[in-house]
C-alpha cells in the first residue's frame, strides 16, 4: 500500500477519534498529529506527558517502573528492595532483561525480588520496623552487597512511612549506602516522573555521600568517559563499549545496564557523559554539568549511518589520536556492515513499519530501519515530553503518524489502516498484531534476542527483522477450506 | 517563579531550560549580556520571554537561576 498524504492520514485520525465521546475526541485528538518537518516546536502539534484519558487502554507504566525497572533495577551490586506489597516486585522481576556479569546471590542480585511484603498490619501500624529488619536480614544474607535502595511501592506514600529515617539509620550503621527512592506509583502520569525521581535520589543520595568507604582510588585520564542511559538490554551496553574502548576512550562506568554503585560514583570525575536514553537519564545529565562542569551528548547506536555519525561527534570531543582511531573503527567495521546490509537490504527494502515505543527508541530505530531500507511510517512513545518530540520531528518523514500515549483502540485502527509491513511495540501489544496477521517485533527487550545497540547489534537487528518479516507463517493464516477454489484444486492435484 | 538552567548550546548560544516543563529552546536575545550585569528580560526562540534580576554573570554555564514568566508562548 502507497504511503498516505498529508490529509489522508488526517482523514485517518479523524476517523478513529470518532467512536470516543465528545470530551475524549477532544483529549486525544491533541495526542496524534501528521508529522510535518517545518515545524520547530513540537508542541504546536502534539500534546505529550499528559495523564492518560480514564477509560481508555494504556500502555504506560507507574513511577515505580520507571525507577525501580529502569533507573535503578540494573544496578548490579545493591540490592533494591520493592518496598511494599508483594506483587509490584514480583511481577516486573527480570522482565528487562538488564544483561549483567556476577554471581547471582554472591555479589549482584539483578534478577533477584527483594520485597518487604506489607500486610494489613503494615498498612495499619506502618512498615519503618519492617523494613529496618529487612536491612538487618539483607545484611547476614548477602554480605556482599555494596548498597541498598528502598524503592518505595504506593502505600508507603499514601501511609507516610518515613523510609529517609530508617535509610539514614542503617546506612550509618552497616556503613554502606542505603538510598530511600520516593517512588510511588501514583505519583505522575507515567513511568517517566520515575526516571526524573530516581535521578535526583542518585543526585543527593550517591553523589553527595561522603564515600569514605571507597578503597580504590581514582586514576582519572583525560579519555574518560561514560554511557548513561544504556540499560544493558540483551547486551547492549557491552556491544556500545566495545566500539568507545577501540577508538582509544576509557568507560569508567555504564549506566545503569551492568552498572555498580562504585561506577556511579566515579561518574563526577568523567570528561564527557555519553547519553543514550535522553528521557530518563536527561535530568542527572544536566545536574552534572552544573555542579561538575562535565559536558553530555546524545548519542545514537543504532544502525551504521547513526553510528558514525555518532562515533565522530564523540570524537570531536577529544584530540587527533582519538579521531584519527576514531576514522579507523569506522573502517574496519565498514565490510561487516557492508555485507549485513547487502543481504539483508533486498529482503527487506521497500518495508513500512510502525512503532510504539518508550524512551528513546521511537527516534533513535529509525535510522536502523532505514539503513535496510525500511521506512517508518508512524511512530509514538508512551512517555516522552514535549523535547522528545522536538527530536522526533526532524527524524520522521512528512505526513507520517506521530502518536503520543496511543490506546489500545487506536492503535489497532491505525494498524488496519496503514497496514505496514512489521510493527515494534512491546509484549502488551505483541499477541494482538499477530494474530491479525501481522509481522511483529518486540522494541522494548529485542523479543528475547539482542543486542541491537553497535555494529555488532546491527547485524543481529538486521537478522531478525528479515527472520520476522519473511517468515513462511505470514502466507499460511488462511486455513485451506476458506481459500478460493481454485487454489485448493491446484494443492489437490499437488497432493 | 520558575527554577530555570541556562546553558551554552553547540554554536555558542544561550539554551533555555524549564526543568517543569521540559522546555529547552535556545535564547534568541538577553537584555543585559556584559560580565557585571547580566540577566534581565529574555527571549526565547518559540516567543516566550521570562525576566532574570540583573546580576554579574555566572562564571561557568550552565546556570541554575529563578526565573519570572513574562509571556509564555503557549
Amino acid at each position: 500500500m502507497a504511503n498516505l498524504t498529508r490529509e489522508e492520514t488526517e482523514a485517518l485520525i479523524a476517523e478513529v477519534l470518532e467512536v470516543y465521546p465528545e470530551k475524549a475526541q477532544k483529549d486525544r485528538k491533541k495526542h496524534l498529529a501528521v508529522n510535518d518537518q517545518s515545524i520547530e516546536q513540537s508542541k504546536k502539534c502534539i500534546t505529550s506527558n499528559r495523564k492518560s484519558l480514564p477509560g481508555v487502554m494504556t500502555i504506560r507504566g507507574c513511577a515505580y517502573a520507571g525507577s525501580k525497572g529502569v533507573v535503578w533495577g540494573p544496578i548490579k551490586d545493591m540490592i533494591h528492595i520493592s518496598h511494599g506489597p508483594v506483587g509490584c516486585g514480583q511481577y516486573s522481576r527480570a522482565g528487562r532483561r538488564n544483561y549483567y556479569v556476577g554471581t547471582t546471590g554472591i555479589n549482584t542480585y539483578g534478577t533477584m525480588n527483594f520485597t518487604s511484603d506489607f500486610q494489613e498490619k503494615d498498612i495499619v501500624f506502618g512498615g519503618d520496623k519492617k523494613l529496618a529488619k529487612l536491612i538487618e536480614e539483607i545484611e547476614q544474607l548477602f554480605p556482599l552487597n555494596k548498597g541498598i535502595s528502598v524503592q518505595s511501592e504506593c502505600p508507603i506514600g499514601l501511609i507516610g512511612d518515613d523510609i529517609e529515617a530508617v535509610s539514614k539509620k542503617a546506612s550509618a550503621q552497616f556503613e554502606k549506602p542505603v538510598v530511600p527512592v520516593r517512588c510511588e506509583g501514583f505519583r505522575g502520569v507515567s513511568q517517566s516522573l520515575g526516571h526524573h525521581i530516581a535521578n535526583d535520589a542518585i543526585r543527593d543520595w550517591v553523589f553527595e555521600r561522603d564515600g569514605k568507604d571507597l578503597k580504590s582510588k581514582f586514576e582519572p585520564t583525560p579519555y574518560d568517559v561514560t554511557i548513561i542511559g544504556d540499560y544493558n538490554i540483551g547486551g547492549d551496553a557491552w556491544s556500545s563499549r566495545i566500539l568507545l574502548e577501540e577508538m582509544g576512550l576509557r568507560v569508567i562506568a555504564q549506566w545503569s545496564g551492568d552498572g555498580t554503585i562504585a561506577e556511579m560514583e566515579n561518574t563526577p570525575k568523567a570528561k564527557l557523559n555519553l547519553l543514550h536514553c535522553y528521557r530518563s537519564m536527561n535530568y542527572i545529565s544536566r545536574h552534572m554539568e552544573e555542579k561538575y562542569g562535565i559536558p553530555w551528548m546524545e548519542y545514537n547506536f543504532f544502525g551504521p549511518t547513526k553510528i558514525e555519525e555518532s562515533l565522530r561527534k564523540i570524537a570531536a570531543f577529544f584530540d587527533e589520536s582519538i579521531q584519527q582511531k576514531c576514522e579507523e573503527v569506522i573502517a574496519k567495521y565498514r565490510p561487516m556492515v557492508d555485507a549485513v546490509i547487502a543481504k539483508y537490504k533486498p529482503r527487506l527494502t521497500g518495508k513500512r513499519v510502525m512503532l510504539y515505543v518508550g524512551g528513546l527508541r521511537p527516534r533513535h530505530v529509525i535510522g536502523s530501519y532505514e539503513d535496510l531500507g525500511m521506512e517508518v511510517v508512524g511512530t509514538g512513545y508512551e512517555f516522552a515530553h514535549n523535547d522528545d518530540y522536538d527530536r522526533t520531528i526532524k527524524e520522521m518523514g512528512n505526513a507520517t503518524l506521530l502518536y503520543d500515549d496511543v490506546t489500545g483502540f487506536e492503535f489497532e485502527e491505525f494498524v488496519k489502516k496503514v497496514k505496514p509491513d512489521l510493527v515494534g511495540s512491546g509484549i502488551k501489544e505483541k499477541y494482538i498484531f499477530q494474530k491479525m496477521g501481522i509481522p511483529f517485533r518486540q522494541m522494548h527487550s529485542w523479543d528475547y534476542s539482542g543486542p541491537y545497540h553497535g555494529y555488532d547489534g546491527f547485524a543481529i537487528f538486521a537478522r531478525d527483522m528479515d527472520m520476522t518479516l519473511n517468515n513462511p507463517c505470514w502466507n499460511k493464516l488462511t486455513p485451506p477450506w476458506m481459500k478460493p477454489a481454485a487454489e485448493s484444486e491446484d494443492l489437490a492435484k499437488a497432493a | 517563579m520558575a527554577n530555570i538552567m541556562i546553558r551554552r548550546g553547540d554554536k555558542g548560544e544561550y539554551v533555555f531550560y524549564l526543568p517543569k516543563r521540559d522546555l529547552e529552546d535556545t535564547i534568541t536575545s538577553m537584555e543585559f549580556d556584559t560580565p557585571e550585569k547580566w540577566g534581565g528580560e529574555i527571549k526565547l526562540n518559540n516567543g516566550g520571554s521570562y525576566y532574570i534580576d540583573p546580576q554579574p554573570a555566572p562564571e561557568r554555564l550552565p546556570y541554575s537561576v529563578r526565573a519570572r514568566r513574562l509571556d509564555a508562548a503557549e
